[in-house]
């Protein structure tokens, strides 16, 4: 990929106060959800004083952390499985053209446009038909599912338009499909193969209402933990949850930095 | 690549491994949220040594669709009276005869017998409460003991109050107001609550079932349709808040617990049913949630902030203005999401 | 290619297709279905009413309620376009270190949950909330902004919990700007404008199309932030179908809205197909 000498940025002017205004908007409500999950009153909307209690508590309750490492699981499950197979449905649909294309298309975009009460109900249904028990299990094949578009969409697109001259080059080079994969297709898709696995774990992080339906007992995951506080009135121990997540995401980019850099 | 393939592979295999069979000292407690205190289940595990495991759900409509679908894996839900008749109408609770549990002596009338269960062989009682309105008497004037005040307010109010965004509730307080049965199958009636309820609609901040402790605390609305046991965990806050049982009748519901078909460890379900109907282990519930229990003798362990509050401990006089919720037929139910549809579209 | 479909076709369509069986079944009494009772009352109860002496009557009650939904979801998509667009250009020009770097940090907030997000926002857009006090303090305004609860509050929440959705796709496809095409555009005469429409927003279209994708749809059936930030005054489609599966205990009308609106997509999706049918090889 050229890059021209100079700074692109003054190419298009405005696009970096526009980036800047979009990650302001993304953080501000985080930053509050941070600062408040050192609310030292019960009552989250209400600022009384700084403490530290709700760390506390929420290291002691042991179903919020069960909550919690369930739907750490479950997201990296999905988001791989989902991946692996989304780049290869996106390789598969953009190399060759035939018929039925469209429907393969509808059919891969499916899980995006069924409400999730009625995906979560089917699935129960469809797993007590075949005698599945309910489990972790379930849940990883119901996340896996509605991963599936949310990977593929963004490799599709990266895929389109792309140059496939790049891989006629390598196979005339005598590489083999596998490596003609691994050393031109891979790196081209890469933006592509990482944006839609991010997407992928983020909603499977956040589901609910088919995590709900579809889990076995002991499989109750954050999101559903939390929901279910709702009635009763939530506490700013989701607060201090929610803040020990982006800790883990944090550590978990700031690994893959380090690694990416060791590999150099 | 590679890479990846094996970290999925071990990832799924992990899981599998993890998922293991029902161990003989487990429970599998399936539950509201934060209406337990964990205390207590930490206590009951101590004390006979079984490992509790709770899972959460947010309205008795979820869990019930989710055993209607056939999931089973669950030893003890918390279904809500008119919820135990469907369970048991259709076939989804376990006889459990929890009536000659030995603690079942405990239980103070008329929770003994209940319409829907009366020789009590599929439920015990847990917690009981009303659904009334609770309001900020240092924001408003002495209000009447009526759902007037919440149905057609006082200048000062509008805006100010806050309804349960539940199809159910608002169905049942207007049922009560307008003075119709809350399973009314006539048309007729259902246009005198979608009435009732569409004038109020304007003069309503908003409809919300969650936050509502929250809300009254912070002083955003001054009136909110709530559970008595919310009212009284307010007050706790906010000395000023009052709960009020209006005079047209007010819902009294009442949880109970129940074994599921195909429950793993029924044996443990019920010592721990057993174990809750101890006057002190009550008490220590109903001190977590705010909520009376149904165990005579448990007064004694309660705190004095209920005993002193009438949201929870109701004064006699009101006793005839409580009305049972009941489980309403099709037809009921059709007209009722009918007019929850109509007064929201 | 077979993974991916064949875990669709298993885990969705089957389920599916349980469903839509379901959606012509006769209700339970008590909830859920009775096996062998067959109807088409469900998706004749979408647009008709039967009144007691078994007229019929036109109810457009839901069809609002579906346009609601398919407003408010264009309104969203066309937001987080506006303001993803920009950014995910931004992120494609910046060197690669700093890319997968930004990546990450679009998407870091949503580790944290939907719900405690959704309280962040009321805190901040509620009267004597966040947003007021600094407005105040800047001297901007004066009394309360009485935002919460209404509509603009929902889509400022909406398009926040889209946003990722529209950015990383547009970015996926943006990456593999080359400059000096754009540079080549200058040297030919062109102006900002010209090379934007030219060379920038071709080469991100799959990428804006991927994302809208990715917004317009689930937001259809988006109803929790609606329903917090909104004040839950008017039905969205997802609370709707919600209840059928909760306080109606009507499961087949569900199933049947459910597949209504998967009609109505599909149509949507096919009509657009067709209209812009790139011939094969391009």
């Amino acid at each position: 990929m050229a890059r021209v000498k100079r700074n692109p940025l003054w190419t298009f002017p405005g696009i970096a106060p526009a980036a800047l205004t979009l990650f302001a908007y993304m953080y501000v409500p985080i930053i509050i959800l941070i600062v408040f999950s050192f609310n030292e009153n019960r009552i989250a909307t209400i600022w009384t004083g700084f403490s530290t209690q709700w760390y506390g508590i929420v290291l002691g309750n042991d179903d919020i952390i069960r909550a919690a490492r369930n739907s750490l699981v479950i997201a990296t499950s999905a988001m791989l499985i989902a991946t692996v197979a989304a780049t290869f449905a996106a390789i598969g649909m953009t190399r060759h053209r035939f018929r039925g294309q469209d429907g393969i298309n509808a059919m891969l975009a499916l899980p995006l446009v069924v409400p999730e009460i009625v995906t979560a109900v089917a699935t129960l249904l469809f797993f007590v038909l075949i005698g599945l028990k309910l489990g972790i299990l379930t849940v990883i094949i119901a996340h896996t599912v509605f991963c599936i578009p949310f990977a593929y969409l963004p490799i599709r697109a990266r895929l389109e338009g792309m140059d496939p001259t790049l891989e006629h080059a390598a196979a005339d080079l005598y590489a083999n499909p596998w490596q003609a994969f691994r050393r031109v297709t891979l790196p081209l898709l890469w933006p592509g193969i990482l944006s839609g696995a991010v997407l992928a774990f983020i909603i499977s992080l956040d589901d609910f209402v088919i995590t709900y339906f579809v889990a076995g007992a002991g499989a109750t995951t954050l999101p559903v933990y939390i929901f279910g506080m709702i009635r009763i009135g939530v506490t700013p121990e989701v607060n201090a949850i929610s803040a020990l997540m982006l800790i883990i995401s944090i550590a978990f980019v700031t690994l893959s930095f380090l690694i990416g850099r060791i590999k150099r | 690549m590679t890479g990846f393939k094996k970290i999925a592979l071990a990832a799924v295999a992990a899981v599998g491994l993890g998922s293991t069979t029902a161990n003989a000292d487990e429970l599998f407690l399936y539950n509201w949220s934060n209406y337990i205190p964990p205390d207590l289940l930490e206590r009951f595990e101590e004390e006979t040594g079984i490992d509790v495991t709770l899972d959460v759900y947010d309205s008795n409509e979820s869990m019930l669709a989710k055993l209607q679908a056939g999931a089973t894996g669950y030893d003890i839900v918390v279904p809500s009276g008119y919820m135990v008749r469907t369970m048991i109408a259709q076939g989804i609770a376990q006889e459990i005869n929890a009536s000659e549990l030995e603690n079942f002596s405990n239980v103070a009338s008329p929770h003994d017998s209940p319409p829907f269960d009366p020789e009590r062989k599929y439920s015990a009682p847990y917690m009981w409460g009303t659904t009334g309105l609770a309001y900020d008497s240092e924001r408003a004037p002495e209000l009447e003991e009526s759902w007037k005040e919440f149905f057609e307010p006082r200048d000062e109010l509008k805006g100010q109050i806050v309804a349960l965004n539940d199809p159910v509730e608002a169905w049942n307080a207007a049922a009560h107001y307008v003075g119709v049965s809350k399973c009314t199958e006539s048309s007729e009636d259902a246009e005198k609550i979608l009435e009732v309820l569409e004038n109020q609609k304007p003069h309503l901040a908003m409809y919300s079932s969650s936050g509502t402790i929250d809300r009254m605390v912070a002083g955003e609305v001054i009136m909110h349709h709530m559970w008595n046991g919310a009212a009284h965990r307010a007050k706790a806050k906010r000395e000023s808040i009052t709960y009020v049982y209006p005079k047209e009748g007010l819902d009294v519901w009442g949880d109970h617990f129940v074994v599921p078909q195909g429950a793993p460890n029924v044996e443990n379900a019920k010592t721990f049913i057993n174990w809750m109907l101890d006057p002190k282990n009550a008490a220590e519930a109903s001190n977590y949630t705010g909520y009376m229990n149904a165990i005579a003798g448990s007064g004694e362990y309660l705190d004095d902030s209920l005993k002193a509050d009438p949201a929870v401990n109701m004064p006699e006089e009101y006793a005839d203005r409580l009305r049972p919720l009941l489980d309403c037929s099709t037809t009921a139910r059709e007209l009722r999401d009918k007019v929850w549809t109509q007064l929201k579209k | 290619m077979g993974p991916a479909i064949g875990i669709i076709t298993v885990f969705m369509l089957i389920p599916l297709g349980l469903m839509a069986y379901v959606s012509i079944l006769e209700r339970g009494e008590y909830g859920g279905v009775i096996w062998d009772q067959h109807t088409t009352e469900a998706y004749f109860a979408f647009l008709f009413d039967r009144n007691l002496d078994g007229s019929v009557a036109l109810n457009t009650d839901y069809l609002s309620i579906y346009a609601r939904s398919f407003w408010l979801s264009v309104t969203t998509t066309m937001l987080a376009l506006l303001v993803g667009f920009p950014t995910a250009l931004y992120m494609a020009l910046q060197g690669p270190r700093m890319r997968a770097f930004l990546v990450f940090l679009v998407t870091v907030p949503f580790w944290t949950n939907l719900l405690v997000r959704n309280y962040a926002w009321i805190l901040l857009l509620r009267n004597n909330g966040l947003v007021e006090v600094t407005l105040r303090w800047l001297g901007i305004s004066d009394g309360p902004i009485d935002v919460l609860y209404t509509p603009f509050a929902i889509g400022v929440g909406l398009t926040y919990s889209f946003l990722p959705f529209m950015v990383l796709p547009i970015y996926a496809s943006l990456e593999k700007l080359d400059l000096r095409l754009v540079e080549a555009a200058y040297d030919l005469g062109a102006n900002r404008l010209q090379a934007l429409k030219r060379v920038v927003i071709p080469l991100a279209l799959p990428g804006i199309i991927a994302g809208s994708v990715l917004v317009f749809v689930p937001c259809l059936g988006a109803y929790v932030t609606p329903q917090l930030l909104g004040g839950s005054k008017s039905l969205m489609i997802g609370n709707l179908i919600q209840n059928q599966f909760g306080a109606a205990r009507n499961w087949p009308f569900g199933s049947a809205l459910a597949f209504v609106l998967l009609a109505i997509v599909l149509v949507a999706m096919i009509a657009y197909a067709l209209r812009f049918r790139r011939a094969p090889g391009t």
